[in-house]
């Protein structure tokens, strides 16, 4: 049985580290649409204490650095749990990875305070932020007992080219995202932001749906994972447009309106899930359909997992 | 392999961008040239330039500020307070707006006053609005709340910084070493805290009261250029002005809302 690896205590552990980072996400959107980015002027400490009056600023700022600390801790608990645990070497290396990652990330946010929020490394600060979800999202996946079992492998037809799709819907959410936080950040217009809103969907869709084709009807998990992307989506077209909308009610207001924080932090939260989702349709058209060898085997004719397979 | 080759580009990527940091910083410390003071006004000659800056047009209406967020704040009022965006007065006059002149003054330079602007922060707003000060000229900051506060100008020609300041704290004394008009301070413990300090080379220049009036004295003779600034509607047209001996001459800037 290839789930004999299988440790059910590591994976819940990693879905809950996973979900905490989504939080920890949540958190870092409501300081920078509250503009309390330098409510706390010192770093790493807070007004030379570990715990500031919460007021204000404060509350949002501190806040996201004590999640944010909780979730380095349960970071390098999973990296340390992974390492002695698991028999993959690969799994070892991204444990590790993104505990070098979420290091990096608090480096990042210091700079952020001590050099008053830089544009492009607070935009670097997002960026890794997404990208360290996706590899505990990832994490979580490749530990879970689904994952490790013996799947019904799918011979890979590239018509439609599910996997070429879903690796061009990661990097272009992706883009999109990095676009979002450069505009919040104020190191680009919204221009750019909002043409990528209008290209996003003519890449993501094509493979939420081809996902979701009657040649990979047999393969597990692929079609669910196209449909959560479509959903996502959608959301997240309907929150851009909703917080595009308060921003633009709100511009003469004179401190950050709650509907305007509300509307650009689900925004946010939803478009690393879009992302979290873009990447698990990756992995998942990676791991249940089998390399594309036409001359030997006709498309959608299935194949037991172990022939041929990642190292994951 | 791979790994290692990971972390040694993260490292190099942090390195790069701590050191293009830094040297922003190092730059922006670099103090401006001292001024040598030229040869002084002479009193017996000096002329005035007096006016008013007024509004055309029904001012927008002012926005509630909402406290709720911190309590300290909001039971420092007993009435609502509202934004200082547009004060103006009965006759149309607009406050909060920086008279300054703009050029006509030559290499002619000035002694730099010591006696420092104050900023407080009362009731968790800033008071006044608006400031104005000569380049090197002390900035002091009082917190006169209960509650902590943070003091960040966001300047674009001088060196930013970001200073707490808790309740009974010392007095900051700031200040900046170039023209800049202006800068916007703000607290980020409270967002709705917004003010603006203008920063000048010489010392004719005048923030407006509620009524517009501004009285620029001590001028020599000369031929003037003069500019009103308003922290939302931004800079006026310039209006030139000759000055002879003694003289006193009034304008008028208008602004539409």
């Amino acid at each position: 049985m290839k789930n004999s690896s299988y440790n059910p205590g590591l994976h819940r552990f990693a879905v809950f580290t996973a979900c905490w980072t989504l939080f920890l996400l949540v958190a870092g959107a409501l300081v920078t649409s509250n503009d309390a980015g330098l409510a706390v002027p010192d770093w790493p400490l807070s007004y030379g204490s570990l715990m500031p009056p919460m007021v204000g600023g404060i509350f949002y700022e501190h806040g996201h650095r004590m999640v944010a600390t909780a979730a380095g801790i349960f970071t390098i608990i999973l990296a340390v749990w992974i390492s002695r645990r698991e028999t993959r070497a690969s799994m070892r290396r991204l444990g590790w990875s993104a505990l070098a990652a979420v290091v990096a990330q608090g480096i990042l946010g210091g700079i952020t305070v001590k050099f008053f929020l830089p544009p492009w490394v607070s935009v670097a600060h997002a960026a890794l932020a997404q990208a360290f979800f996706c590899s505990l999202v990832a994490i979580a996946l490749f530990t879970s007992k689904w994952w490790q079992s013996e799947l019904q492998v799918v011979r890979y037809s590239a018509h439609p080219p599910v996997r070429e799709r879903a690796v061009a819907a990661a990097i272009v959410i992706f883009i999109q995202l990095l676009l979002g936080a450069a505009y919040r950040h104020q190191a680009l217009g919204i221009l750019p932001h909002l043409i990528g809103a209008v290209i996003v969907p003519f890449v993501v869709l094509p493979a939420a749906f081809s996902s979701r084709d009657r040649a990979y009807g047999s393969a597990s998990g692929l079609a669910r994972c196209g449909t959560m992307l479509k959903h996502v989506l959608y959301v997240q077209l309907a929150l851009g447009g909703a917080a595009l909308w308060s921003r633009l009610a709100t511009q003469h207001a004179p401190q950050p309106m709650p509907v305007m924080v509300f509307f650009t932090v689900a925004h946010t939260a939803v478009g690393a899930l879009t992302l979290a989702v873009a990447v698990l349709l990756v992995l998942v058209a990676f791991r249940v359909l089998g390399p594309v060898r036409p001359e030997k085997v006709a498309a959608s004719q299935p194949r037991m997992a172990g022939q041929e397979g990642g190292a994951l | 392999m791979k790994a290692r080759l990971l972390f040694a580009v993260l490292a190099v990527a942090l390195a790069l961008s701590l050191s293009a940091c830094g040297s922003k910083e190092q730059a922006e410390e670099k103090p401006a040239a001292p001024a040598v003071a030229s040869a002084p006004v002479d009193p017996a000659t000096a002329g005035t330039i007096t006016g008013t800056v007024k509004l055309d047009g029904p001012a927008p209406k002012a926005q509630r500020i909402r406290m709720d967020a911190e309590p300290t704040c909001a039971k420092t009022h007993t009435t609502p307070v509202m934004t200082e965006d547009y004060v103006v007065g009965d006759k149309g006059g607009l406050g909060n707006v920086v008279v300054y002149v703009k050029d006509g003054l030559g290499n002619r330079t000035f002694d730099t006053p010591k006696e420092p602007v104050v900023l407080d922060q009362n009731g968790c707003i800033y008071v006044p609005h608006v400031i104005a000060v000569q380049v090197n000229q002390p900035v002091e900051i009082i917190n006169s709340d209960p509650t902590t506060h943070n003091v960040h100008p966001v300047p674009t020609n001088n060196k930013e910084w970001n200073k707490s300041q808790p309740p009974k704290a010392e007095n900051i004394v700031e200040s900046f070493a170039r023209e800049e008009i202006a800068i916007p301070v703000k607290c980020n413990v409270h967002p709705w805290m917004k003010s603006y300090i203008a920063v000048l080379k010489h010392p004719y220049f005048k923030v407006t009261g509620k009524d517009g009036a501004f009285e620029i004295k001590n001028l020599p003779p000369g031929d003037y250029t003069l500019v009103a600034w308003h922290g939302v509607l931004g800079t006026s047209a310039e209006q030139k002005v000759t000055i002879g001996p003694k003289e006193s001459k009034a304008i008028e800037f208008t602004f539409k809302p």
